[in-house]
Protein backbone atom coordinates (compact mmCIF):
# COMPACT_ATOMS: atom_id res chain seq x y z
CA UNK A 1 0.00 0.00 0.00
CA UNK A 2 2.86 2.51 0.93
CA UNK A 3 5.07 1.99 -2.15
CA UNK A 4 2.14 3.91 -4.38
CA UNK A 5 1.65 6.91 -1.44
CA UNK A 6 3.55 10.41 -0.77
CA UNK A 7 4.36 8.91 2.54
CA UNK A 8 7.89 9.69 3.37
CA UNK A 9 8.97 7.23 5.86
CA UNK A 10 11.33 8.99 9.02
CA UNK A 11 11.36 9.31 12.80
CA UNK A 12 10.43 12.93 13.77
CA UNK A 13 7.80 14.55 16.46
CA UNK A 14 5.93 15.27 13.11
CA UNK A 15 5.31 11.90 12.47
CA UNK A 16 4.44 10.58 15.50
CA UNK A 17 2.24 13.02 16.34
CA UNK A 18 -1.81 10.77 15.55
CA UNK A 19 -2.91 11.74 11.81
CA UNK A 20 -6.13 13.18 13.20
CA UNK A 21 -4.41 15.75 15.20
CA UNK A 22 -2.20 17.07 12.04
CA UNK A 23 -5.33 16.99 9.72
CA UNK A 24 -7.20 19.07 12.52
CA UNK A 25 -4.26 21.69 12.62
CA UNK A 26 -4.58 21.69 8.68
CA UNK A 27 -8.26 22.39 8.68
CA UNK A 28 -7.65 25.15 11.34
CA UNK A 29 -4.91 27.13 9.07
CA UNK A 30 -6.84 26.72 6.00
CA UNK A 31 -9.41 28.94 8.14
CA UNK A 32 -7.26 31.27 9.73
CA UNK A 33 -5.77 31.86 6.43
CA UNK A 34 -8.92 32.98 4.98
CA UNK A 35 -10.75 34.44 7.80
CA UNK A 36 -8.31 36.30 8.36
CA UNK A 37 -6.57 38.03 4.90
CA UNK A 38 -4.11 39.80 6.26
CA UNK A 39 -0.58 40.59 5.26
CA UNK A 40 1.63 39.18 8.67
CA UNK A 41 -0.81 36.42 9.06
CA UNK A 42 0.39 34.72 5.50
CA UNK A 43 3.98 35.06 5.75
CA UNK A 44 4.05 33.87 9.50
CA UNK A 45 1.83 30.41 8.84
CA UNK A 46 4.54 29.93 5.99
CA UNK A 47 7.56 30.29 8.52
CA UNK A 48 5.89 28.28 10.95
CA UNK A 49 4.89 25.65 8.37
CA UNK A 50 8.45 25.67 6.64
CA UNK A 51 10.04 25.21 10.38
CA UNK A 52 7.65 22.68 11.46
CA UNK A 53 8.35 20.44 8.13
CA UNK A 54 12.29 20.99 8.36
CA UNK A 55 12.84 20.71 12.04
CA UNK A 56 9.48 19.15 13.21
CA UNK A 57 9.30 16.69 10.11
CA UNK A 58 12.58 16.21 9.17
CA UNK A 59 11.93 16.78 5.61
CA UNK A 60 15.14 18.18 3.19
CA UNK A 61 14.74 21.45 1.38
CA UNK A 62 14.45 19.59 -2.03
CA UNK A 63 11.41 17.34 -0.97
CA UNK A 64 9.40 20.63 0.15
CA UNK A 65 10.58 22.41 -2.95
CA UNK A 66 9.56 19.14 -5.04
CA UNK A 67 5.70 19.97 -3.44
CA UNK A 68 5.51 23.49 -4.49
CA UNK A 69 6.45 22.38 -8.28
CA UNK A 70 3.11 21.48 -9.62
CA UNK A 71 1.79 25.36 -8.28
CA UNK A 72 5.18 27.44 -9.31
CA UNK A 73 3.68 28.32 -12.50
CA UNK A 74 0.28 29.55 -10.22
CA UNK A 75 2.59 31.04 -7.92
CA UNK A 76 4.90 33.43 -10.41
CA UNK A 77 1.33 34.36 -12.56
CA UNK A 78 -0.82 35.39 -9.24
CA UNK A 79 2.33 37.26 -8.38
CA UNK A 80 2.21 39.17 -12.22
CA UNK A 81 -1.50 39.38 -12.65
CA UNK A 82 -1.46 41.23 -9.32
CA UNK A 83 1.08 43.49 -9.82
CA UNK A 84 -0.86 44.85 -12.92
CA UNK A 85 -4.14 44.67 -11.36
CA UNK A 86 -3.94 45.70 -7.81
CA UNK A 87 -1.03 46.17 -6.01
CA UNK A 88 2.26 44.48 -4.43
CA UNK A 89 0.62 43.45 -1.01
CA UNK A 90 -2.49 41.81 -2.47
CA UNK A 91 -0.54 39.91 -4.81
CA UNK A 92 2.08 38.71 -1.84
CA UNK A 93 -0.94 37.99 0.25
CA UNK A 94 -2.41 35.58 -2.23
CA UNK A 95 0.97 34.09 -3.22
CA UNK A 96 1.99 33.22 0.66
CA UNK A 97 -1.42 31.86 1.52
CA UNK A 98 -0.98 29.30 -1.36
CA UNK A 99 2.41 28.45 -0.75
CA UNK A 100 1.74 28.17 3.24
CA UNK A 101 -1.33 25.45 2.77
CA UNK A 102 0.07 23.54 -0.28
CA UNK A 103 3.56 22.90 2.04
CA UNK A 104 0.99 22.34 4.96
CA UNK A 105 -0.78 19.63 3.33
CA UNK A 106 2.18 18.23 1.58
CA UNK A 107 3.85 18.10 5.03
CA UNK A 108 0.84 16.57 6.52
CA UNK A 109 0.36 13.73 3.85
CA UNK A 110 4.38 13.06 3.86
CA UNK A 111 4.43 12.37 7.79
CA UNK A 112 0.99 10.10 8.14
CA UNK A 113 1.04 6.90 6.88
CA UNK A 114 -1.76 5.48 4.07
CA UNK A 115 -3.50 3.21 6.99
CA UNK A 116 -3.77 6.12 9.72
CA UNK A 117 -5.11 8.85 7.11
CA UNK A 118 -7.82 6.06 5.91
CA UNK A 119 -8.22 5.28 9.91
CA UNK A 120 -9.06 8.87 10.02
CA UNK A 121 -11.49 8.81 7.46
CA UNK A 122 -13.18 5.85 8.18
CA UNK A 123 -13.43 8.39 11.89
CA UNK A 124 -15.00 11.27 10.47
CA UNK A 125 -18.02 8.91 8.38
CA UNK A 126 -19.00 7.17 11.43
CA UNK A 127 -21.60 9.90 11.33
CA UNK A 128 -22.48 8.17 8.24
CA UNK A 129 -24.14 5.47 9.86
CA UNK A 130 -27.19 7.02 10.46
CA UNK A 131 -27.83 7.08 6.79
CA UNK A 132 -27.07 3.50 6.18
CA UNK A 133 -23.53 3.50 5.70
CA UNK A 134 -21.34 1.05 6.82
CA UNK A 135 -17.75 3.39 7.38
CA UNK A 136 -15.80 -0.04 7.64
CA UNK A 137 -16.90 -0.18 4.33
CA UNK A 138 -15.12 2.95 3.50
CA UNK A 139 -11.29 1.50 4.25
CA UNK A 140 -12.01 -1.61 2.02
CA UNK A 141 -13.42 0.23 -0.90
CA UNK A 142 -10.39 2.71 -0.76
CA UNK A 143 -7.94 -0.81 0.17
CA UNK A 144 -9.76 -2.13 -3.00
CA UNK A 145 -8.97 0.97 -5.23
CA UNK A 146 -5.34 1.23 -4.54
CA UNK A 147 -5.21 -3.02 -5.45
CA UNK A 148 -7.05 -2.49 -8.53
CA UNK A 149 -4.72 0.42 -10.30
CA UNK A 150 -2.53 -1.77 -11.30
CA UNK A 151 -4.59 -4.40 -12.02
CA UNK A 152 -6.83 -1.76 -14.59
CA UNK A 153 -3.57 -0.80 -15.89
CA UNK A 154 -2.28 -4.27 -16.51
CA UNK A 155 -5.80 -4.87 -18.26
CA UNK A 156 -5.93 -2.26 -20.88
CA UNK A 157 -2.16 -3.17 -21.75
CA UNK A 158 -3.32 -6.58 -22.52
CA UNK A 159 -5.97 -5.20 -24.70
CA UNK A 160 -4.18 -2.66 -26.57
CA UNK A 161 -1.61 -5.75 -27.33
CA UNK A 162 -4.15 -7.67 -29.03
CA UNK A 163 -5.39 -4.73 -31.02
CA UNK A 164 -1.93 -4.14 -31.99
CA UNK A 165 -1.94 -7.90 -32.88
CA UNK A 166 -4.28 -7.92 -34.89
CA UNK A 167 -3.17 -4.87 -36.97
CA UNK A 168 -6.12 -2.34 -35.31
CA UNK A 169 -5.07 0.75 -35.88
CA UNK A 170 -8.41 2.00 -34.45
CA UNK A 171 -8.59 5.15 -32.23
CA UNK A 172 -7.21 4.62 -28.95
CA UNK A 173 -10.32 5.45 -26.96
CA UNK A 174 -11.72 2.17 -28.93
CA UNK A 175 -9.56 0.24 -26.21
CA UNK A 176 -11.98 1.63 -23.64
CA UNK A 177 -15.12 -0.33 -24.26
CA UNK A 178 -13.38 -3.48 -23.86
CA UNK A 179 -11.70 -2.46 -20.41
CA UNK A 180 -14.90 -1.60 -19.15
CA UNK A 181 -16.80 -4.32 -20.11
CA UNK A 182 -14.11 -6.29 -18.16
CA UNK A 183 -13.84 -4.22 -15.56
CA UNK A 184 -17.71 -4.53 -15.15
CA UNK A 185 -17.25 -8.18 -15.15
CA UNK A 186 -14.51 -8.31 -12.84
CA UNK A 187 -16.42 -6.24 -10.16
CA UNK A 188 -19.02 -8.98 -10.44
CA UNK A 189 -16.28 -11.93 -9.85
CA UNK A 190 -14.67 -9.63 -6.89
CA UNK A 191 -18.56 -9.24 -5.22
CA UNK A 192 -19.19 -12.95 -5.16
CA UNK A 193 -15.71 -13.88 -3.80
CA UNK A 194 -16.36 -10.89 -1.17
CA UNK A 195 -19.88 -12.13 -0.13
CA UNK A 196 -18.08 -15.92 -0.64
CA UNK A 197 -15.71 -14.74 2.56
CA UNK A 198 -18.57 -13.17 4.25
CA UNK A 199 -18.36 -9.37 3.41
CA UNK A 200 -22.23 -9.49 3.67
CA UNK A 201 -22.45 -11.15 7.23
CA UNK A 202 -23.11 -7.65 8.75
CA UNK A 203 -26.16 -5.97 7.56
CA UNK A 204 -26.18 -2.35 6.92
CA UNK A 205 -27.20 0.30 9.30
CA UNK A 206 -31.15 1.09 9.15
CA UNK A 207 -30.91 4.77 8.52
CA UNK A 208 -32.59 7.07 10.86
CA UNK A 209 -35.98 7.66 9.28
CA UNK A 210 -36.70 3.73 8.83
CA UNK A 211 -35.75 3.16 12.91
CA UNK A 212 -38.95 2.85 14.64
CA UNK B 1 -18.81 -6.27 -29.63
CA UNK B 2 -21.28 -8.18 -28.08
CA UNK B 3 -20.19 -9.37 -24.69
CA UNK B 4 -23.33 -10.50 -22.65
CA UNK B 5 -23.69 -10.00 -18.78
CA UNK B 6 -22.27 -13.14 -16.91
CA UNK B 7 -25.14 -13.44 -14.73
CA UNK B 8 -28.64 -14.11 -16.20
CA UNK B 9 -30.41 -13.36 -12.91
CA UNK B 10 -32.37 -10.31 -13.57
CA UNK B 11 -31.44 -7.33 -11.05
CA UNK B 12 -34.70 -7.46 -9.05
CA UNK B 13 -34.42 -11.04 -8.26
CA UNK B 14 -31.63 -10.05 -6.07
CA UNK B 15 -32.73 -9.35 -2.69
CA UNK B 16 -31.36 -5.80 -1.61
CA UNK B 17 -29.36 -6.96 1.03
CA UNK B 18 -27.59 -9.76 -1.09
CA UNK B 19 -25.08 -9.91 -3.78
CA UNK B 20 -26.15 -6.19 -4.56
CA UNK B 21 -24.62 -3.98 -2.10
CA UNK B 22 -21.06 -5.79 -2.85
CA UNK B 23 -21.21 -5.54 -6.17
CA UNK B 24 -21.89 -2.02 -6.01
CA UNK B 25 -19.22 -1.40 -3.73
CA UNK B 26 -17.24 -3.43 -6.51
CA UNK B 27 -17.99 -0.92 -9.21
CA UNK B 28 -17.33 1.94 -7.47
CA UNK B 29 -14.00 0.90 -6.61
CA UNK B 30 -13.03 -0.69 -9.79
CA UNK B 31 -13.80 2.68 -11.40
CA UNK B 32 -12.13 4.82 -8.92
CA UNK B 33 -9.51 2.66 -10.21
CA UNK B 34 -9.82 3.56 -13.79
CA UNK B 35 -10.23 7.14 -13.42
CA UNK B 36 -6.65 6.98 -11.35
CA UNK B 37 -5.12 4.48 -14.17
CA UNK B 38 -6.94 7.49 -16.71
CA UNK B 39 -4.49 9.63 -14.77
CA UNK B 40 -1.66 7.78 -16.26
CA UNK B 41 -2.25 8.09 -19.79
CA UNK B 42 0.51 10.51 -21.01
CA UNK B 43 -1.68 13.58 -22.09
CA UNK B 44 -2.18 14.74 -25.15
CA UNK B 45 -0.09 18.05 -26.26
CA UNK B 46 -2.00 20.04 -28.44
CA UNK B 47 -0.52 22.81 -30.26
CA UNK B 48 -3.17 25.85 -29.66
CA UNK B 49 -3.58 24.99 -25.95
CA UNK B 50 -0.84 25.61 -23.49
CA UNK B 51 -2.63 23.53 -21.08
CA UNK B 52 -2.27 19.42 -22.11
CA UNK B 53 -5.19 17.41 -21.96
CA UNK B 54 -5.30 15.08 -19.84
CA UNK B 55 -7.88 11.70 -20.16
CA UNK B 56 -8.87 12.23 -16.22
CA UNK B 57 -12.28 14.15 -17.03
CA UNK B 58 -13.07 11.32 -19.34
CA UNK B 59 -13.12 8.80 -16.27
CA UNK B 60 -15.99 11.33 -14.85
CA UNK B 61 -17.64 11.67 -17.28
CA UNK B 62 -17.55 7.17 -17.44
CA UNK B 63 -18.26 7.13 -14.14
CA UNK B 64 -21.30 9.05 -14.52
CA UNK B 65 -22.49 7.56 -17.45
CA UNK B 66 -21.55 4.03 -17.21
CA UNK B 67 -22.53 3.51 -13.68
CA UNK B 68 -25.41 6.18 -12.83
CA UNK B 69 -25.92 8.85 -10.05
CA UNK B 70 -25.25 7.57 -6.54
CA UNK B 71 -23.13 4.66 -7.65
CA UNK B 72 -20.65 7.41 -10.03
CA UNK B 73 -20.99 9.89 -7.82
CA UNK B 74 -19.65 7.47 -5.14
CA UNK B 75 -16.83 6.48 -7.16
CA UNK B 76 -15.16 9.52 -7.77
CA UNK B 77 -15.89 10.25 -4.23
CA UNK B 78 -13.95 7.49 -3.37
CA UNK B 79 -11.10 8.46 -6.02
CA UNK B 80 -10.50 11.64 -3.93
CA UNK B 81 -10.70 9.74 -0.83
CA UNK B 82 -7.41 7.78 -2.42
CA UNK B 83 -5.76 11.17 -3.69
CA UNK B 84 -5.99 12.35 -0.07
CA UNK B 85 -4.19 9.32 1.38
CA UNK B 86 -1.47 10.35 -0.41
CA UNK B 87 -1.61 7.99 -3.68
CA UNK B 88 -0.65 10.19 -6.68
CA UNK B 89 -3.31 9.06 -8.86
CA UNK B 90 -4.21 12.45 -10.56
CA UNK B 91 -2.48 13.40 -13.91
CA UNK B 92 1.03 13.95 -13.48
CA UNK B 93 1.61 12.12 -10.99
CA UNK B 94 0.10 13.88 -8.21
CA UNK B 95 -1.63 13.74 -5.26
CA UNK B 96 -1.86 14.37 -1.02
CA UNK B 97 -3.47 16.35 0.70
CA UNK B 98 -1.92 19.39 -0.96
CA UNK B 99 -3.88 19.07 -3.97
CA UNK B 100 -7.09 20.00 -2.43
CA UNK B 101 -5.54 23.26 -1.17
CA UNK B 102 -4.18 24.60 -4.53
CA UNK B 103 -5.88 27.05 -6.77
CA UNK B 104 -7.51 24.64 -9.10
CA UNK B 105 -8.96 22.14 -6.11
CA UNK B 106 -12.01 23.56 -6.98
CA UNK B 107 -12.37 21.34 -10.34
CA UNK B 108 -11.67 18.07 -7.88
CA UNK B 109 -14.55 18.70 -5.69
CA UNK B 110 -16.36 19.35 -8.30
CA UNK B 111 -16.03 15.85 -9.66
CA UNK B 112 -18.30 13.59 -7.64
CA UNK B 113 -20.99 16.48 -8.15
CA UNK B 114 -20.58 16.10 -12.17
CA UNK B 115 -20.61 12.28 -12.05
CA UNK B 116 -23.95 12.53 -10.20
CA UNK B 117 -25.37 14.81 -12.32
CA UNK B 118 -24.09 12.79 -15.63
CA UNK B 119 -25.66 9.87 -14.01
CA UNK B 120 -28.38 11.22 -12.77
CA UNK B 121 -29.16 13.05 -16.57
CA UNK B 122 -28.15 9.37 -17.96
CA UNK B 123 -30.73 7.52 -16.21
CA UNK B 124 -33.24 10.56 -17.15
CA UNK B 125 -32.17 8.99 -20.62
CA UNK B 126 -32.09 5.86 -20.45
CA UNK B 127 -34.67 4.34 -22.23
CA UNK B 128 -34.29 5.93 -25.33
CA UNK B 129 -30.37 6.11 -24.46
CA UNK B 130 -27.61 6.90 -27.55
CA UNK B 131 -24.66 8.57 -28.09
CA UNK B 132 -26.65 11.78 -28.65
CA UNK B 133 -27.79 12.32 -25.46
CA UNK B 134 -24.49 10.62 -23.62
CA UNK B 135 -23.34 13.73 -25.29
CA UNK B 136 -26.04 16.23 -23.84
CA UNK B 137 -25.43 14.55 -20.37
CA UNK B 138 -21.69 14.96 -20.90
CA UNK B 139 -21.70 18.65 -21.84
CA UNK B 140 -24.42 19.89 -18.76
CA UNK B 141 -22.96 17.44 -16.47
CA UNK B 142 -18.94 17.17 -17.22
CA UNK B 143 -18.79 20.57 -18.59
CA UNK B 144 -21.39 23.13 -17.05
CA UNK B 145 -21.53 21.68 -13.80
CA UNK B 146 -17.41 21.18 -13.21
CA UNK B 147 -16.94 25.59 -14.89
CA UNK B 148 -19.52 26.66 -12.50
CA UNK B 149 -17.95 25.21 -9.36
CA UNK B 150 -14.44 24.95 -10.35
CA UNK B 151 -14.47 29.05 -11.98
CA UNK B 152 -15.81 30.76 -8.99
CA UNK B 153 -13.54 28.60 -6.33
CA UNK B 154 -10.18 29.69 -8.53
CA UNK B 155 -11.74 33.18 -8.15
CA UNK B 156 -11.93 33.59 -4.33
CA UNK B 157 -9.02 31.03 -3.75
CA UNK B 158 -6.64 33.38 -5.95
CA UNK B 159 -8.14 36.62 -5.07
CA UNK B 160 -8.58 37.31 -9.11
CA UNK B 161 -11.66 38.66 -10.84
CA UNK B 162 -14.27 36.09 -11.70
CA UNK B 163 -13.89 37.45 -15.44
CA UNK B 164 -10.27 36.26 -15.68
CA UNK B 165 -11.11 33.20 -14.00
CA UNK B 166 -13.72 32.54 -16.56
CA UNK B 167 -11.76 33.62 -19.86
CA UNK B 168 -8.69 31.25 -18.68
CA UNK B 169 -10.50 27.82 -18.16
CA UNK B 170 -11.69 28.48 -21.58
CA UNK B 171 -8.35 27.34 -22.76
CA UNK B 172 -9.49 23.69 -21.75
CA UNK B 173 -12.98 23.89 -23.91
CA UNK B 174 -12.07 22.26 -27.18
CA UNK B 175 -10.54 19.28 -25.25
CA UNK B 176 -13.22 18.85 -22.78
CA UNK B 177 -15.62 18.96 -25.93
CA UNK B 178 -13.56 16.40 -27.46
CA UNK B 179 -13.89 14.06 -24.32
CA UNK B 180 -17.36 14.79 -24.06
CA UNK B 181 -17.64 13.46 -27.30
CA UNK B 182 -15.25 10.16 -26.83
CA UNK B 183 -16.96 9.39 -23.59
CA UNK B 184 -20.45 9.16 -24.97
CA UNK B 185 -19.58 7.07 -27.96
CA UNK B 186 -17.93 4.73 -25.17
CA UNK B 187 -20.78 4.79 -22.69
CA UNK B 188 -23.27 3.65 -25.77
CA UNK B 189 -21.36 0.75 -26.68
CA UNK B 190 -20.48 -0.31 -22.91
CA UNK B 191 -24.84 0.17 -22.39
CA UNK B 192 -25.67 -1.99 -25.60
CA UNK B 193 -22.80 -4.66 -23.72
CA UNK B 194 -22.96 -4.34 -20.74
CA UNK B 195 -26.21 -2.49 -19.35
CA UNK B 196 -25.23 -1.83 -15.75
CA UNK B 197 -27.93 1.40 -15.12
CA UNK B 198 -31.68 -0.47 -13.66
CA UNK B 199 -34.23 1.75 -13.43
CA UNK B 200 -36.03 2.52 -10.35
CA UNK B 201 -39.56 2.17 -12.78
CA UNK B 202 -38.60 -2.16 -13.38
CA UNK B 203 -38.37 -2.86 -9.46
CA UNK B 204 -41.93 -3.77 -8.14
CA UNK B 205 -44.16 -1.63 -6.28
CA UNK B 206 -44.00 -2.93 -3.31
CA UNK B 207 -40.27 -2.46 -2.07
Amino acid sequence: MSTLALYSPRLSPLHRTPAGVKLAALGALSVLLFAVPRLPVAPAALAVVVVLALGGARLTPRQLLAQLRPVWLWLVGLLAFHLVVTDLASGSLAVLRLAALVLAAAVVTATSKVADLVAVIEWLCAPLRLVGVRPGRIGLAIAMTLRFIPLVAERGARIREAQAARGATRPMFLMLVPLLVQVLQLAHTTAEALDARGADDEPPPRPLWRRS
Amino acid sequence: MSYRAADPTPARTRSKTGNGGTRDLAYVALFAAIVAVLGVIPPVAVPVIPVPITAQTLGVMLAGSVLGARRGGLALLLFLAVVAVGAPVLSGGHGGLGVFAGPTAGYLYSWPIAAFVIGWLTQLFWRRFNAGYAFLANVLGGIVVIYAIGIPFTSLYADVPLWTSFTGSFLFLPGDLVKAFIAALVADRVRRSYPVIELPARQPAHR
